[in-house]
């Protein structure tokens, strides 16, 4: 066999010199991901009592700890609905162009940019017990003591909202502007209602975009830690599986513990997102005819 | 859905930032007929379409199917069925349910669907695809879903817009042929938007030339091939030679102009005095080669099967499109010539 053969052949399965190309990137996942990612589910294995699955048997033995798998989904699961549910109408109306809709978008965007702590920050000053929103509400004389909406389940609720709102607007966006509009209009010449023309044209064809999007912000939200803490009551109601994991490692310093809740939490975020993508996966997912 | 009896637009036109894309637009259209919109890119046709099928507001005029008003009603109650340029079809229906979803919004019971839905597979000849996804069929035959889609609820009327431009030159044939026989056979009424003048006279009763937003003329297919109303609608009917010229002599109904280097007798379509500024149109297939007449030079020759098509200069430069039996050579000396009455002389300047 030649050389030049040899290398003809390599290219055609795709091996060319252009794979040095790779390295870097490849050295960098390496050396920052799936080393302490192997390393911290090794850690979880390697307990300091109770032998090989110890760290899971004191996490899943303790209602405490146990119940934050629940809190948490209780936290992101409705959050992450939310967020899809209220973009899809917006989005909806913003399809088309008209004048303001760049300031529109930008000011839908801009928590975005803002950060999880300004945010909540926001949040105590506007929404807290002496904060506007009860003050106008006792002085038009509608309540007569300040409701609590935050450093409870509400705070975190409204911050998660608030952050991943624009995230899954701008999602949504961009796959309905995937979607051809010249679809709608022959639904209307065929007699479909603007409901029936969103219900069995738009809808469908959105469908698989929307459980992406509700992938991506309910992983967004599950992971939710800093609002948690300053927004939420971070040791009972909001206690989610992110604060037990952090206080298992860095107060109690019980790495493998730590480790062990961090795996947990991963493996009931694919479990969410298998399901979803299980379910996209019965629907119709080719081309949708528009520009994107 | 009811037929009408006459569908009559008056004075539509519609506006877009200030530009009229349309305007004065009144034609009747009579239970039956097959109308052709004619136009170039740009001449308001498609916007025509729209504002017949609803999907654009008017800016002006009013719609009437017989007594009553029908530019106030949404698209989803007019009746009309439409085939789109890009067909439209839905992506994640399959063929069938394509063709029935329009059944279904009427709520028509199951089985008078079931039965309709078939009917119109069968007419369309695609039994085998039935239950393909739209994804899945050729360009000819996605094309046939989407007019199936369009007349399964007997429409008032079918609009049709540029139906035939995605596809190839031999599929294009076929299908002019088929949408001709669908007309026929289920007795439709038909509207067709096309900027192409050949699928126009052939499909067409009757035929509206548009120009920037503006009807040019209407008629049928035959008078507006043999007597075109201005250089414009000449232009769109194959008139490939336009030739500015002045009016040297009038004689009774022939004039004499020259101009372009050479002097031809031809046909006034208007009145003219000497010394008009005038074009003169000229098919290619009406200027015949002989001993008398315009000495040009043969520049380049295109084989067309049955007939050459000659581009020749005139001594002043004038570009001439000729239609020759026999192959002249490229530089070759010829004399041309046109009988008058193919001749015909429009007025000429700006306009």
């Amino acid at each position: 066999m030649t050389r030049t053969a040899l290398r003809h052949r390599l290219a055609e399965r795709g091996v060319d010199r252009q794979l040095w190309l790779l390295v870097p990137g490849l050295a960098c996942v390496l050396a920052l991901f799936v080393y302490p990612f192997a390393y911290g589910i090794g850690l979880s294995f390697q307990p300091s009592e109770g032998g090989f699955l110890g760290a899971y048997r004191t996490f899943f033995a303790d209602a405490y700890q146990r119940d934050t798998i629940a809190t948490t989904l209780g936290l992101a699961l409705p959050a992450a609905i939310l967020n899809v549910a209220a973009s899809v109408p917006i989005a909806y109306r913003m399809r088309g162009r008209f004048r303001g809709k760049r300031l529109l978008t930008t000011v839908l965007v801009v928590p975005i940019t803002l950060g999880t702590v300004l945010t909540a920050e926001g949040l105590l000053n506007y929404l807290g017990p002496a904060g506007w929103f009860n003050r106008a509400l006792m002085s038009i004389g509608l309540i007569d003591d300040p409701i609590r909406l935050t450093n409870n389940y509400w705070g975190v609720f409204f911050s998660l909202v608030i952050t991943g709102f624009p995230f899954a607007f701008l999602l949504i966006l961009s796959y309905l502007s995937g979607i051809d509009p010249t679809l709608e209009r022959a639904a209307a010449t065929l007699g479909a209602g603007w409901w029936q023309r969103f219900q069995r044209i738009t809808l469908p064809l959105l469908a698989p975009g929307l459980a992406t999007t509700f992938c991506l912000t309910f992983v967004l939200a599950f992971s939710v830690f800093p609002s948690a803490v300053l927004v939420g009551d971070p040791a009972g109601e909001t206690r989610v599986i992110s604060i037990a994991a952090y206080h298992a490692a860095y107060e109690v310093y019980d790495y493998p513990l730590g480790s062990a809740i961090a795996v947990v939490m991963g493996v009931v975020e694919l479990a969410v997102v298998a399901i979803v993508l299980g379910l996209r996966s019965l629907l119709y997912t080719g081309s949708t005819g528009g520009k994107g | 859905m009811t037929a009408f009896q006459e569908l009559r637009l008056d004075g539509v036109g519609r506006r877009f930032g200030g530009r009229d894309a349309l305007s004065g637009l009144s034609l009747t259209i009579r239970q039956g007929e097959f109308i052709a919109l004619l136009g170039p890119s740009g001449c308001g046709k498609s916007t025509a379409l729209n504002c017949l099928a609803g999907l654009l507001p008017l800016s002006e005029g009013s719609i009437w199917q017989d007594g009553a008003r029908l530019d106030t009603l949404p698209p989803e109650r007019r009746g009309f069925g439409m085939v789109f340029q890009n067909y439209a079809l839905f992506p994640h229906l399959s063929v069938r349910k394509n063709i029935s979803f329009g059944l279904q919004m009427q709520r028509v019971p199951r089985d008078e669907v079931k039965r309709r839905t078939d009917e119109a597979i069968r007419l369309v000849r695609l039994e085998d695809h039935a239950g393909k996804l739209p994804g899945q069929l050729s360009g000819g035959q996605q094309q046939r879903v989407a007019i199936a889609r369009a007349v399964v609820l007997e429409p008032s009327l079918v609009l049709m817009d540029e139906p035939l431009s995605n596809l190839d030159a031999k599929l294009r044939l076929e299908m002019r042929t088929e949408i001709r026989r669908l007309h026929q056979t289920l007795g439709l009424t038909t509207v067709y938007v096309t900027h192409d003048q050949e699928e126009a006279l052939s499909l067409a009763d009757r035929l509206v030339v548009l120009r920037d937003g503006r009807v040019e003329q209407t008629g049928t297919p035959q008078e507006l091939h043999e007597r075109p109303a201005n250089r414009h609608v000449a232009d769109f009917m194959g008139y490939r030679n336009l030739l500015p010229m002045r009016v040297k002599a009038v004689h009774g109904s022939t004039v004499a102009v020259d101009g372009s280097g050479m002097t031809l007798e031809g046909t006034p379509v208007g009145k003219f005095a000497a010394g008009d500024e005038v074009v003169a149109g000229i098919r290619p297939e009406d200027l015949h080669i002989g001993v008398h007449g315009v000495p040009v030079t043969v520049e380049v020759v295109e084989y067309q099967g049955r007939e050459l098509a000659v581009e020749a200069r005139t001594a002043d430069g004038v570009a001439l499109h000729i239609m020759a039996g026999e192959r002249p050579a490229s530089g070759d000396s010829i004399t041309v010539s046109a009988d008058p009455a193919r001749v015909l002389v429009f007025p000429g300047g700006v306009a």
